[in-house]
């Protein structure tokens, strides 16, 4: 990336700016079905087409990496496991009539709100910061890694033990319901049956 | 123009691979299964030894009716074959099958982590295929390949870190670039969990829960006729080229063998290529069906520790070496 030497006008695009703001439509509209849809597994299978953009769109600003790490953990896995609860739960074909909520305009308000924020930050940041699509990529596997690990081992540490501590307290919920399940239900285990504690 | 030859030339290879290569993999599982199993398999298609019986069968496809479920969700019913094929194609252009620039479709730099992304998107064309043949048996499919998925996803992953950490780069031509011989001992647990895990993805016996056809028929593929069946059985096979070349890309040195790796490289590469397909084969006859318990056990309880722990051993390794 480097500051604007040569003035960069937004009237005469390049070819991977069209490309880019094309993308950018296709995943806005594509999200906004995803929101809008009455069809539950609709709204998965749109969500694919979002988050694949969305690859797109990094593609196209040199990032790779993360661009198959978006594919992969995203459409790879969160789709997979979204449209795995939708399965085993209720995924019936055709529109459901209570696929609403009662809360859309609160959160439309949240949503513009949240939008308006990112890109007022976004724009406010990178106005004048132009990537150099000839010279070596901006975005390699290489210059990301080195950026990550040291520039923002802080974060990255941070979330690291985030991401254990969720992963830590999914296990104890889990393991609760199962021994709730076992004697019946959590309050009778309380009252009743004093010699239980010990038999665990 | 030369450019743009070159590309188109590329493209034109991969896609021929794409279609011989898996065609060649379903005969030679006729012939092996069925001289495993003590019988001689197709012997008139084509006259010699049945060669022709694959080009048969697929003219057979051809003819039949496509049938859509009056109950089905049309659009994602036919989409589906599609979405399930279509990401094989694509992994095939990152794979190289020797040292030089013109051995591979396309040098990526993040090439590790777009065949296993792209790989994962191929499991959605069964998700959607299995709902939207309404259906409960396709339902039951479906469902059973997002689990299988979802457990076996993470020791695949593991696995082919512990190769990119060894070689320290996530490029394909990178990591054969830095293979040395005594990589093979160093990550034969890594290459063994990634195999299985593979193994698991393609929803091969023994990991052919999704599809086990004694208790649900065909899984997710239960509503299929004609040549979208024929796609998905398509996408099989690719997928068992797209496995044993990446098994072999990543833990069994591609290109480098005992002798020739300068112009033979792709020798070397199709005939590992090969040994691991036929391994595939030998396991399908071999093996029983896991019971779907034992699966998720198998990948929760053994593989994920043990490409945890290739992963410390590569660590280790690379730090007392450097």
């Amino acid at each position: 990336m480097t500051l604007a030497q040569a003035p960069h006008g937004f009237l005469s695009p390049t070819g991977v700016e069209i490309a880019f703001l094309l993308v950018g439509l296709v995943t806005l509209g594509a999200a906004l079905v995803t929101v809008t849809t009455r069809q539950l597994v609709h709204a998965a299978l749109w969500l694919v087409v979002a988050l694949g953009g969305l690859a797109v769109e990094y593609l196209l600003l040199t990032a790779e990496f993360i661009a198959w790490v978006q594919v992969l953990i995203y459409v790879g896995s969160v789709v997979v496991l979204l449209l795995f609860g939708l399965m085993l739960t209720k995924a019936p074909i055709g529109r459901s009539p209570d696929a609403d909520s009662g809360n859309r305009w609160a959160a439309l308000t949240v949503a513009v709100a949240s939008a308006v924020a990112l890109v007022w930050v976004v724009v406010d940041a990178f106005r004048t910061t132009w990537i150099d699509l000839d010279g070596p990529a901006a975005g390699t596997t290489e210059v990301t890694g080195a950026s990550l690990f040291r520039h923002w081992v802080l974060p990255f540490e941070a979330l690291s033990v985030l991401l254990l501590a969720a992963l830590v307290g999914a296990i104890v919920l889990s393991r609760k319901a199962k021994a709730g399940d076992q004697t019946g239900d959590p309050a009778g285990d309380l009252s009743a049956a004093p010699g239980k504690e010990g038999a665990r | 123009m030369n450019d743009v030859l070159d590309v188109a030339l590329r493209l034109l290879v991969v896609f021929a691979v794409f279609l011989t290569f898996p065609l060649i993999v379903g005969q030679t599982e006729h012939k092996v299964m069925a001289h495993m199993q003590g019988r001689l398999g197709p012997m008139y298609a084509g006259g010699f030894h049945g060669w022709a019986q694959l080009i048969a069968d697929g003219v057979k496809f051809a003819q039949k009716e496509d049938v859509v479920p009056a109950g089905a969700d049309r659009r994602v019913f036919q989409l589906a074959p599609a979405v399930a094929l279509l990401p094989y194609l694509l992994v095939l252009l990152a794979i190289p099958i020797g040292p030089g620039e013109g051995a591979v479709g396309q040098v990526l730099d993040a090439g590790v982590f777009f065949v296993l992304a792209v790989m994962g998107v191929g499991v959605l064309g069964s998700l959607m295929a299995g709902w939207a043949s309404a259906n409960k048996f396709s339902l039951l499919g479906g469902l059973r390949t997002a689990a299988q998925l979802l457990s076996y996803e993470l020791p695949m992953l593991l696995a082919a870190a512990s190769v990119a950490m060894a070689a320290g780069t996530v490029s394909l031509p990178g990591i054969l670039h830095a293979f040395h011989w005594w990589w093979l001992p160093w990550q034969i647990v890594g290459a063994v969990v990634f195999f299985v895990a593979g193994l698991a993805e393609l929803q091969r016996p023994p990991f052919d829960m999704p599809v086990a056809d004694s208790e649900i028929i065909f899984g997710a593929y239960t509503e299929y006729t004609g040549l979208r069946f024929a796609l998905f059985l398509l996408a099989e096979y690719a997928g068992i080229v797209v496995l044993c070349g990446l098994t072999t890309v990543l833990f069994l040195g591609g290109w480098h063998g005992p002798w020739g790796a300068d112009g033979l490289g792709w020798v070397w590469t199709l005939l590992k290529t090969a040994i691991l397909a036929f391994l595939v084969i030998w396991l399908r006859v071999t093996y029983p069906r896991l019971r779907e318990d034992q699966l998720q056990k198998l990948s929760w309880t053994l593989l994920v520790p043990l490409s945890l722990a290739q992963i410390a051993l590569t660590g280790i390794v690379k730090v007392v070496i450097s």
